[in-house]
């Protein structure tokens, strides 16, 4: 039988998981943010070289790459609002569950939504 | 005479993986398995007995009362923080080998066996204890409503459960932890305690309650099931108020 060197991972619940993500999504978008950040910046400086840049972005990577900051964001905002929601509502810890399931529903039939027509938008010209 | 049927109890083979660490010898832990014939009725606790009684004498782990009231056997059974004693094998799925290890966050002595030291530190520092000055010639009364406010954390039996299925737990040590939070809610929502102020000013420190991320593992580890969340958000709320 093989055997795990390392312990095994705890098999926390959605409470558990919604942290992770809610961790990974966040950091995602603060590097988003950085780069838009200065990206945007750059126009002050040399708006010729801010065209090169935001023209650099017209790829279909970049476009993916979109898709899946609109899917953070989402996420990251809607969890947001659960999360306060288990901080000052008396029936939030009770519902916690529930709600995070709302926030992936919410945040899945969004992004489908949005996906044609960014796809279209990306790979149409 | 007519033949005596003698109904046969039916039995199982399970296969146990416990995580091992022997200090003397071992320089980290490591994983070893055992199979075991086991009943329905049947707990983690007997499989951890049968293995020491019968294959290897040197397992080491903590039980007291084996009845789920004393606390000393929590440990992560499949990757959830449960007590041993209150896990019936029955209700794992016993087709896959069953994972023991000791809980986390914690540092490991032998086997099982954690030093909880940390634990009981932290719940000696909310003054887990009655403060009261008045001297009443008999009981001081409360009614059913104020006794009400803290049923919930009174269940809890510092098994520590709670506290290392904790994420924050885990790489913050210094965080006080659920079942500190638990005991001091316990006495902050006391109508006949006269310290809550104390006790709320204690853990509204930067390792106290805001340190919790709401991950809800501690809910769904308690043994008693106390709601440890609520009880953190009780205990968030009543900082913001300033009062209990």
């Amino acid at each position: 039988m093989a055997i795990k060197p390392a312990g095994t991972l705890y098999r926390g619940k959605v409470g558990m998981w919604s942290w992770v993500l809610h961790r990974i999504s966040g950091v995602g978008i603060f590097f988003f943010l950085l780069v838009h950040v200065l990206d945007t910046a750059l126009v002050r400086v040399s708006p010729e070289a801010y065209n090169i840049v935001i023209e650099s972005y017209k790829t279909p990577v970049v476009g993916l790459a979109e898709l899946g900051l609109v899917g953070a964001i989402l996420f990251h905002g809607l969890n947001g609002l659960r999360v306060i929601a288990i901080d000052f509502w008396s029936k939030g810890t009770k519902y916690q569950s529930v709600m995070f399931w709302v926030v992936i529903t919410v945040t899945v039939v969004a992004v489908a939504g949005f996906t044609p027509m960014h796809l279209a938008r990306v790979f149409g010209h | 005479m007519a033949e005596l049927s003698v109904p046969t109890i039916e039995s199982f083979t399970v296969t146990l993986i416990v995580r091992r660490f022997d200090p003397e010898n071992d320089t980290e832990p490591k994983w070893e398995d055992f199979d075991v014939e086991m009943y329905g009725t049947d707990r983690v606790l007997d499989a951890l007995h049968k293995i020491k009684w019968e294959q290897d004498g040197s397992l080491t782990f903590r039980r007291s009362c084996a009845h789920g009231v004393c606390g000393s056997d929590a440990m992560r059974i499949n990757g959830r923080n449960r007590l041993a004693c209150k896990t019936l094998i029955k209700d794992l799925d016993i087709s896959k080998p069953i994972y023991v290890e000791p809980i986390k966050g914690l540092p490991v002595e032998k086997d099982l066996i954690v030093d909880m030291t940390p634990f009981y530190k932290a719940y000696l520092e909310i003054n887990p204890f009655l403060v009261a000055t008045d001297k009443p010639k008999k009981e001081r009364l409360q009614s059913p409503e104020d006794r009400a406010r803290y049923d919930d954390t009174t269940k809890c039996i510092l098994c520590a459960a709670c506290t290392s299925s904790c994420p924050v737990f885990w790489t913050d040590g210094q965080y006080f932890g659920p079942a500190a939070i638990v005991n001091a809610h316990r006495f902050i929502f006391d109508s006949r305690d006269e310290n809550a102020e104390l006790r709320l000013d204690i853990l509204n420190d930067k390792e106290g309650v805001w340190r919790c991320r709401t991950t809800f593992n501690c809910t769904e580890a308690c043994p008693r099931g106390i709601e440890v969340t609520k009880a953190i958000a009780e205990v968030k709320q009543a900082i913001l108020r300033g009062r209990a």
